[in-house]
């Protein structure tokens, strides 16, 4: 684990990487992130994640700079940027049930190659996937996600890389940081090594890559 | 009264005390409004949280408390938080007692179609899927018909959201469920006759000899 800059933690990320980014409805964003990828003009990305939020907040930034390829997403209604670009075949959006979407990206940092589940079933989300029928129910087969980098947003870290989340902002946060090769953390309190009591630490520190603060 | 009250006040008489409950947006979130005294639930947010309070007074919204719409809420004592992973894990296990949604079109065997109207209306389905399929009872929450259509159907015209039948759906004009996969009337709504009922209705409705009126 390193700490490094919020600069050099976005140079790392290349043009058309696949990026998992946490958030809900922009609640949990690494918003800091999000302003320094704009900054430096990173191009046809692929972001996975719940949401596109909207406009000005979290990926909504990213959607309003035309920096996305494709959106892997559960929800882009609260964006109509999103939906205007991908209406005019600017973006390629891709959605996914949202208890799917999840599933899928613990899978990809699990080790597993895919899910059952039998959200979707019968529905055009089953188009191209396989049916599995197990005891006598009908699942999808649903098959793991990874990416190039997560950005994780955290509350607390310490320098070694535990994080810890707050309420509401845990959302898919502790589930990316195992389904990327790179994990960028960026916390808003960072507090010395050992404060942080090991039952409340969340995402273990081998799992992330690099710690960026948040100041406040 | 309003249409929107009388569907949240009579919703809220199938709460009982211990359920864990999940409020879509739109009328099913003022079901949590109109409580019977006594009764103590656990609402659960998909964005992850179990013990969602009222809206928070003017100056007290916490920016890591909130909603599945992403706007602030409160969390009651007692209140935990978890993943987006766990949140559907609940969903999908077997633990969520009952989800309230929104719905665009129920046909006469129970199917729901409440998540995209093709090329109009893209916004994905969020969790919309994942709790049609998981919880151990899904109630639709909607207005009777829509611009003077009706939205219960024959036959769907929308992609509906799951295989999975709904339990039960509550108009301002009726309530109806689906024993044996047949659309049966069982309340009329406040002094509605059986007569505007079939008018304002596609669907092949069961009608019982006596048909009480709800109780709100």
């Amino acid at each position: 684990m390193q700490t490094v800059s919020l600069e050099k933690s976005v140079a790392m990320i290349p043009d058309g990487a696949s990026v998992m980014i946490g958030g809900f409805m922009a609640v949990g964003t690494p918003e800091r992130v999000i302003d320094e990828i704009v900054r430096q003009n990173k191009r046809d990305l692929t972001v996975i994640a719940n949401d596109t939020a909207m406009p000005g907040r979290g990926i909504g930034k990213l959607v309003t700079a035309k920096l996305l390829r494709k959106v892997i997403a559960s929800h882009i209604g609260l964006n109509p940027e999103t939906q205007k670009q991908m209406m005019a075949g600017e973006m390629e959006v891709e959605l996914v049930p949202q208890g799917t979407l999840i599933e899928r990206i613990r899978a990809g940092g699990f080790g597993l190659g895919g899910i059952l589940t039998q959200t979707g079933v019968g529905t055009p989300v089953e188009e191209g996937k396989q049916r599995i029928e197990v005891n006598g129910k009908t699942y999808l087969l649903e098959l793991a996600l990874r990416a190039d980098f997560a950005l994780v947003h955290a509350f607390l870290a310490d320098y070694l890389g535990n994080l810890g989340y707050a309420l509401t902002a845990r959302n898919f946060n502790p589930v990316i940081a195992m389904g990327a090769d790179k994990v960028i953390a960026c916390a808003d309190n960072i507090v010395p090594v050992g404060v942080i009591s090991p039952d409340h630490v969340v995402t273990p520190a081998p799992v992330v890559d690099y710690l960026v603060a948040n100041p406040s | 009264m309003e249409p929107q009250t009388i569907i949240a006040r009579r919703i809220a008489r199938e709460l009982r005390s211990g359920m864990l409950v999940n409020l879509g947006i739109g009328i099913p979130t003022l079901v949590a409004n109109h409580l019977p005294a006594g009764i103590q639930v656990f609402f659960q947010s998909e964005n992850g949280l179990i013990g969602t309070g009222a809206v928070p007074e003017e100056g007290m919204a916490h920016p890591t408390l909130t909603d599945a719409a992403g706007r602030p809420v409160t969390a009651l004592p007692g209140a935990c938080t978890f993943d987006s992973a766990m949140s559907f894990g609940l969903i999908r296990g077997g633990h969520l007692d009952l989800t309230v949604l929104g719905g665009l079109q129920v046909d006469q065997t129970g199917l729901l179609a409440n998540w995209t109207i093709p090329k109009k209306m893209v916004p994905g389905m969020g969790g919309a899927m994942d709790l049609v399929s998981g919880a151990k009872r899904v109630i639709v929450a909607m207005q009777h018909t829509a611009k003077g259509n009706p939205k219960i159907m024959k036959k769907c015209t929308l992609p509906v959201t799951a295989t999975r039948r709904v339990d039960l759906v509550v108009t301002e004009m009726a309530v109806i469920a689906f024993p044996d996969g047949r659309a049966t009337l069982m309340e009329t709504g406040p002094g509605v006759s059986v007569a505007q009922i079939t008018a304002a209705t596609q669907a092949e409705l069961v009608i019982p000899d006596r048909v009480p009126e709800m109780t709100l």
